[in-house]
């Protein structure tokens, strides 16, 4: 298992171009997996491998296309230094763990890579870097495998007074 | 977990929505009533998986009994603004990232995806984290040919892309009270393209004109408290701002039009939900003026954002202009920003686009490049082949 390492601002076009948006299957979504900008990662991707960004990862569109894209290569997991919102949201929600990892720009791509969420930490190349918890409502929803098995159970919901 | 006044979904991200709420046990949505339901970014059908997606969301808005604008009306967030679907204090979501442009009605309105819309299809409701906020004070004049175009890429230009990250923008100051609807919806749309949840202005006359004149709504004071904290403060002077332009791939890449004047393009595109209302295709008319025709090699498209823009340009005369001048006229959809559908780049091709993201492969090939600009310098460009400063024009 290797690391894709990516740079700052990764967009959701990039992740997903928009000519695909008609796919909702992951495993088809998975062959236009940064199709045009990194095309060897559709072909040589192998489930378990990470993806690694610097800053702002999955910016732009809110196209849940994009992880579900990711999901399909099998990939389960995603580390950068920051995430954009509605991806962070849309990973969550869809299964795919973002891991915030504040030495992110250190990851170099290629390297053989293990994730120990327990631990908080993921080994690189022998290196251990620090990833900083899931936050905890959106743990809750992770641990549920997703909001849809999370929403499953439940019959209502209590909403706050927002007045 | 908060109540959702409104909902919006459109035919690439409602489909995957519609989806989720079945695989979550959804089998009647919680308010038709709150549900605004319409197709905009590939229409007409421009593929049968399309088509079907299409046929897909009729079935649904005709089980469900939610209104169906279809593809008639045109861009989704112009459309809810212009409908009367946005009003100050209402907390909107919208399965779109450019969902923020409510905030121009003093809305909270954010993006989200499409499995956070199938619980709000189901429940009515979602989690939040209350963002902090960033006050933005505006002041000072815009020069001839400058306008909230280039107020906004020059914040994103500033601010960076990832600058406001889980925070709402609050603007503020002289310059967005004096600004029009259509320069606020500009200015609040571009707001996801700092990365943030929400962009607001506080609504003021202008506001409550434009909300009561589509929908029945008694007007009521909201502001930010006086002692309100904020993450922080940054204030602006619009009274010197050169046109902006942001330069790929990037939206906060941002320069001053002289800096890249000169790059030839090939594709000039005036339209989408940033500025594709008919304040902005006057703009563009009013540089055009008099001359016979765009520059000969450019492809112009222009896309009114709404059916009603459409034809508020069409009876004042500037559709037939900008024909006579040589643009391609097409009926309210995304067009280009989209990326799919059509006007697409080859690769190595340059295009100008009034739209809010130049990011690599966005309107066609990877290998092609996107500037962002306002409507001014949009025509000003088509007119010679080349960016062009529209002061100059």
């Amino acid at each position: 298992m290797r690391i894709w390492k990516f740079g700052d601002d990764i967009d959701t076009d990039a992740i997903i171009p928009g000519r695909f948006l008609t796919i909702y299957d992951p495993a088809e979504l998975a062959k236009h997996a940064f199709e045009g900008t990194r095309d060897e990662f559709a072909r040589e991707a192998r489930a378990g491998d990470v993806v690694a960004g610097g800053s702002n990862f999955g910016c732009g569109s809110s196209r849940e296309h994009a992880p579900l894209a990711l999901l399909g290569v099998g990939i389960r997991v995603v580390v950068a230094k920051s995430f954009a919102r509605i991806f962070y949201r849309n990973a969550v929600n869809t299964g795919l763990l973002p891991l915030v990892c504040p030495e992110a720009d250190a990851i170099r791509d290629g390297d053989a890579v293990s994730v120990d969420i327990a631990g908080g930490f993921i080994e690189a190349n022998g290196k251990k870097f620090a990833v900083e918890p899931v936050p905890g409502f959106m743990k809750e929803i992770v641990d549920a495998g997703g909001l849809v098995a999370y929403a499953k159970d439940l019959d209502e919901v209590k909403t706050c007074n927002t007045e | 977990m908060a109540p959702v006044d409104a909902a919006m979904i459109h035919d690439i991200t409602g489909p995957l929505a519609v989806r989720v709420f079945r695989e979550m046990g959804g089998e009647r949505v919680y308010d038709p009533e709150r549900i605004i339901m319409l197709f905009d970014h590939q229409i007409p059908a421009d593929s049968i998986p399309a088509a079907e997606n299409h046929v897909f969301m009729r079935q649904f808005a005709e089980e469900q009994g939610i209104h169906n604008y279809d593809l008639l009306e045109g861009v989704c967030h112009q459309v809810v603004m212009e409908k009367g679907r946005a009003a100050p204090g209402e907390i909107i979501v919208g399965t779109d990232s450019h969902t923020c442009t409510y905030g121009a009605a003093g809305a909270f309105a954010t993006g989200i995806g499409s499995t956070d819309m199938g619980f709000v299809l189901k429940f009515g409701a979602l989690y939040f984290r209350v963002p902090e906020s960033i006050r933005v004070g505006v002041d000072g004049t815009f020069g001839r040919r400058v306008g909230p175009k280039d107020l906004i890429l020059s914040l994103a230009g500033d601010i960076g892309a990832d600058g406001a990250t889980y925070k709402a923008l609050e603007f503020t100051g002289g310059a967005m009270r004096e600004m029009d609807m259509a320069g606020r919806m500009t200015c609040a749309n571009m707001a996801i393209e700092m990365g943030a949840k929400a962009g607001i202005v506080p609504p003021d006359a202008t506001t409550w004109d434009y909300v009561t004149a589509r929908r029945e709504i008694e007007p009521f004071d909201l502001a930010g408290d006086a002692d309100a904290v904020y993450a922080e403060r940054r204030n602006y002077n619009v009274t010197d701002l050169a046109p902006q332009v942001a330069v790929p791939h990037n939206v906060d890449n941002v320069v001053d039009v002289g800096d890249v004047a000169g790059t030839k393009v090939d594709q000039v595109f005036i339209g989408s939900c940033t500025n594709g209302r008919y304040e902005d295709l006057a703009e563009a008319a009013e540089v055009l003026g008099t001359a016979d025709r765009f520059a000969a090699g450019v492809r112009v498209i222009v896309i009114p954002a709404s059916r009603t823009e459409y034809l508020k340009a069409l009876r004042s005369g500037l559709i037939e202009r900008f024909v006579e001048a040589g643009a391609l006229v097409e009926a309210p959809c995304c067009g280009p920003c989209m990326g799919g559908a059509f006007g697409l780049l080859a690769p190595g091709e340059v295009s100008l686009s009034t739209s809010n993201r130049n990011f690599r492969g966005r309107q066609g090939s990877a290998q092609a490049s996107v500037y962002l600009a306002s409507p001014a310098t949009a025509a000003a460009s088509a007119l010679y082949g080349e960016i062009t400063d529209p002061r100059e024009v």
